[in-house]
């Protein structure tokens, strides 16, 4: 039997260059600067940071050919989908019509954000099954057409575990979001 | 007996876990459960028997997601048909004793409401109204609503449920470790909201454990006068030795639950991770505690999507600055439907300190419902803020009042039998706290005892309806002392005997008491002091009021209502600060580099200091010299830096907003003098149907305002046909789409034909991550651009042509 399960984490460092590297920049002004102090500050506690997975055994019965390659060595995977949740969409969407500097600072912050959580979740699952993971890969890579993201929600339960919910159109709410598949390397 | 009186003497029990032990069956993940109720009826019916036996008086049907966003209308009522069959069959073949009952279970539709997500209010109600229309179809005793995490799905839920039927209803949240809802509701905002809609019972269910829940609970038992529910998980799946367990035990549970019955709480079972065990163990470790009465705790308050606030002795502060009444810039505002100038009123406010917002936009030349529902909406994306909805048109009202999230307050009722008729049954149906002013057709009384007198009647009234005193807030109506100089003693007699004899709340439009007089704000701060000290509870006022927030803060300070005189030094840092003279500016700004200060500010991006500069420079210059000389020169430095890749997008924003500040100013100071600016051509933007991404087109929206050009922004997810027809209105010369997404490009391109067909003379320009110069043009398009920046230029050589 395959279960779903939820973890949540408390406060993941930031890394600021990457933040900037969302939003488009590379030698920030002191006003940038300035700008995502305050960003920070204002979205300091919002993150809801979820993670949400299953571990499936895999007998490398899939059609694309992309993913395939990415688990070639592997007969078991982690499916996971990750939030950090909607409070930070509240921001961007605030911003978005009062401040455009701040919304984009927010997205950055957001992107920064759920790649960090991702990393932190990857590097706990290593450790935790004492395993090395395949880089990971989502709906939308190569030749894995976003369609899937419907099966993903659907096995991992997403709106129930996480409150992570899929529109008409394929996109994630919150927007701040991934879902992935992580190989778990067999070992030798 | 009935569900409802039974839940009057007693402790309820609910069922646990379904969706885990079908799991243990051999349900996939990803497998629909509700389909178990055709295909494994024999498994589904064991469950509900069990959990009868069990001693459970009440077990859900199998239809947690049960609605027609999964299933076809025919699936649907073979499923929910089946699914009552099943627990109908346990109730009949059940060994207990009980009293059980049958409850249809309605859960979340997975999917997001806007403005977050793509899922429409009235369409998140006639989903559900499906499900509920089947389950009174088929006879069930009541409605569980359940595992909601969003308080805007949970009042869709619940519509559907009034509005379909006369079931007692039960509602229960999913509240996360922080205590509240994912959506960020606090327990005591969604009693606010569901007490007000009239659900029989509110609680919790699911996300954690039964102690981790317990602070929810005890929050609930406090401000709730209906039954309280709780029905948490049996703590956390751990995995054992690959097999999945949860980690509170029945024996725990039942410890832990029933203490919280102890306290209170009159509804009670278990969610994921529960079995029949874990009922069978609550029910023996609960059933000789002596059910607690349950309380009116008559809170006077209203909500939003986030928190509540009550109106008890600290005063409430309700901002009056959405209101058109005397402000020609906020009328232009709606007459030009610019609601980012709207919002921006909302969120000045909030900053100022207010609780709630009141939201007039009634106009003589515009669709007062239509505007009324979009600011609501619009407010409530982006402030967290209750909101008094205030219109004397009671359709608009009603509109209003459905799409608001929360609990609002309703501005207003008064003592005429057609005012009564018309806005008691809204307040029955969506709740929210009514202001009841103390006039009727007799027009206002001149006496204190008049207007208490009227008072009476509309509680009368109201309590016909069904409506508690503590929904009614009353105000006695300040008039000016200039037309009569006993107008403020009547007031304020009116307001203490309102709160002594009566036991209501009041509130009042301070600032008319002054009204025809000089310097108004003194008037207006004294005679604040005097109606709190006769026992006001809340105040429509002017944040940006000095005097009135002196008042406020000073007040709270002098009775006890501010711990450490905290909120008061606080008040006081920046209110020295404001009233310091200019002229110990700290050091000389170094503006050598720069024409001038302003356009230093500008290029900087130094909102505030952009907006001051241009005030003084108004008392100097015409509006439109600082524009051509100053503000379009600065924003030519940053534009063309930003083409050089020496600025960054970030920098180019601030710049641009920068520059919107100080144009706010010249804007507000030609409305004053009644002169013209001269924009350029009109300019409709919109992102396309289906897409949701907004930022980017925010964007060129704003730095095409800068450039001066008439924008006229329909938003995000917008149809064709609102497109075209806004283009053919505006006669606009250029539109500008926006798409992020493939899937949408295809909307764009409906788009783009249709405005060819209705407005052959409009260009077209496109952007958005993934279109590029070659998609653009197969898809119709005049011009794609590739930033701001392009799109600006592009609309240049558009307005060239045009004039």
């Amino acid at each position: 039997m395959n279960n779903i399960y939820v973890k949540v984490y408390g406060d993941i460092p930031y890394n600021y260059r990457e933040i900037l590297r969302y939003a488009g920049v590379t030698a920030p002004s002191g006003e940038i600067k300035d700008l995502l102090e305050e960003c920070i500050a204002e979205s300091d506690g919002i993150f809801q940071n979820k993670v949400c997975y299953g571990i499936f055994d895999y007998g490398g019965q899939i059609t694309s050919v992309a993913l395939s390659k990415n688990l070639e060595g592997c007969s078991r995977v982690i499916l996971f989908a990750a939030t950090v949740g909607i409070q930070l969409d509240r921001l961007i969407v605030k911003y978005s019509k009062l401040s455009p500097s701040k919304a984009l600072m927010f997205q950055a912050i957001g992107a920064e954000r759920i790649e960090s959580l991702c990393n932190t979740f990857c590097n706990e699952m290593s450790k935790e099954l004492d395993v090395r993971l395949k880089p990971r890969f989502s709906v939308g890579y190569g030749d894995l057409p976003l369609e899937v993201q419907k099966d993903i929600f659907r096995v991992l339960d997403c709106p129930r575990k996480i409150g992570l919910t899929l529109n008409d159109s394929l996109l994630m709410s919150p927007t701040k979001s991934v879902t992935a598949i992580v190989g778990i390397e067999d070992e030798f | 007996m009935n569900f409802r009186d039974y839940l009057k003497n007693n402790i309820v029990y609910l069922d646990g876990g379904m969706g885990t032990i079908l799991q243990k069956n051999g349900l996939k993940p990803g497998e629909y459960p509700e389909r178990w109720n055709t295909t494994h009826s024999g498994v589904i019916r064991a469950i509900h028997k069990e959990y009868f036996d069990a001693g459970s008086n009440v077990v859900n049907t199998n239809t947690f997601g049960a609605n027609t966003l999964k299933f076809t209308s025919e699936e649907l009522d073979e499923i929910v048909k089946a699914a009552i069959e099943n627990v109908k069959w346990a109730r009949d073949n059940s060994v207990s004793k009980n009293n059980k009952y049958i409850a249809l279970d309605i859960g979340p539709s997975g999917k997001m409401l806007k403005p977050y997500g793509d899922f429409d209010f009235e369409e998140a109600v006639s989903v559900f109204a499906e499900t509920v229309k089947l389950g009174v179809k088929y006879g069930v005793d009541l409605i569980t609503i359940e595992t909601m995490n969003d308080s805007y799905e949970t009042k869709a839920a619940l519509l559907a449920v009034k509005e379909n039927s006369d079931l007692p209803v039960i509602v229960t949240n999913a509240y996360g470790e922080d205590g509240k809802l994912m959506t960020g509701a606090t327990p005591s905002a969604m009693v606010a909201m569901l007490e007000g809609m009239g659900a029989d019972a509110i609680g919790v269910n699911c996300s954690l454990g039964p102690k981790q829940l317990s602070g929810v609970v005890d929050e609930l038992l406090k401000v709730a006068s209906v039954p309280v529910v709780m029905k948490p998980n049996a703590g956390l799946p751990v995995s054992v030795n690959g097999e999945t367990v949860y980690d509170v035990l029945p024996d725990e549970f039942a410890i832990d639950v029933s203490e919280m019955v102890k306290k209170g709480v009159r509804v009670a079972g278990g969610c994921c991770g529960t079995t029949p065990e874990y009922i069978k163990s609550l029910v023996s470790a609960s059933k000789d505690i002596e059910p607690v009465l349950v309380t009116k705790k008559n809170i006077t308050c209203v909500s939003s999507y986030t928190h509540s606030v009550v109106f008890d002795e600290s005063p409430v502060l309700i901002g009056e600055r959405i209101n058109p009444t005397g402000k020609k810039r906020f009328k232009q505002a709606l007459i030009e439907k610019d609601m980012d100038y709207i919002l921006g009123e909302g969120i000045n406010q909030q900053d100022k300190g207010v609780h709630i917002l009141d939201v007039n936009v009634g106009l003589p030349d515009i669709d007062e419902k239509e505007m009324l529902v979009d600011s609501v909406c619009e407010l409530q994306a982006v402030c967290d803020l209750p909101l008094q909805i205030d219109t004397s048109d009671a359709e608009a009202m009603e509109a209003a009042l459905r799409r608001y999230n929360g609990k609002a307050m309703i501005n207003s009722v008064n003592g005429k039998e057609e005012s009564m008729k018309a806005i008691f049954p809204l307040v029955k149906k969506y709740g929210g706290l009514v202001v009841a002013l103390t006039l009727d057709e007799n027009g206002i009384p001149e006496t204190a005892e008049g207007r208490v007198a009227i008072a009476k009647k509309i509680l009368a009234n109201a309590a016909e309806y069904g409506i508690d005193k503590k929904d009614i807030i009353f105000d006695p109506l300040a008039m000016t002392i200039s037309a009569d100089t006993k107008a403020a003693k009547v007031t304020l007699d009116s307001l203490r005997i309102i709160k002594e004899k009566l036991g209501c709340h009041t509130s009042l439009g301070v600032s008319n008491v002054s009204f025809g007089l000089p310097a108004r704000d003194i008037v207006n701060g004294v005679f604040f002091v005097s109606a709190l000290e006769n026992g006001l509870s809340a105040a429509i006022m002017n944040p940006y009021s000095s005097e009135m927030m002196k008042t406020y803060f000073a007040f709270r300070a002098l009775h006890d209502m501010d711990e450490n005189c905290a909120d008061y030094i606080s008040f006081a840092e920046d209110y020295s600060e404001s009233v310091m003279p200019a002229s110990i500016s700290p050091k000389k700004e170094k503006i050598e580099e720069y024409k001038s200060a302003l356009q230093r500010a500008v290029v900087k991006g130094l909102k505030d200091k952009a907006a001051a500069i241009t005030e003084n420079l108004l008392s100097q210059q015409e509006p439109l010299d600082i524009v051509q000389n100053e503000i379009i020169p600065a924003l030519d430095i940053v534009g063309k830096g930003f083409e050089a890749k020496t600025v960054y997008l970030p920098q180019l924003l601030m710049s641009a907003e920068a520059a919107k500040s100080a144009f706010e100013c010249i804007k507000n100071a030609m409305i004053k003098s009644n002169s013209q600016s001269d924009t350029k051509c009109s300019i409709v933007i919109a992102t396309v149907k289906g897409d949701i991404h907004d930022i980017g087109k925010n964007i060129v929206k704003l730095l095409l305002e800068n450039y001066g050009f008439a924008v006229y922004d329909l938003g995000k997810d917008v149809d064709p046909e609102k497109i075209a027809d806004e283009v053919v209105n505006r006669k606009a010369a250029m539109v500008g789409l926006s798409a992020l997404m493939t899937t949408t490009v295809p909307a764009m391109e409906k788009t783009i034909k249709l405005i060819r067909e209705r407005a052959p003379w409009c260009r077209i320009m496109v952007g958005g991550a993934v279109l590029n110069k070659e998609y653009g043009k197969r898809i119709g398009a005049d011009y794609y651009a590739k930033d701001a920046m392009e799109g600006v230029r592009y609309a240049e050589s558009v307005n060239t042509e045009v004039v």
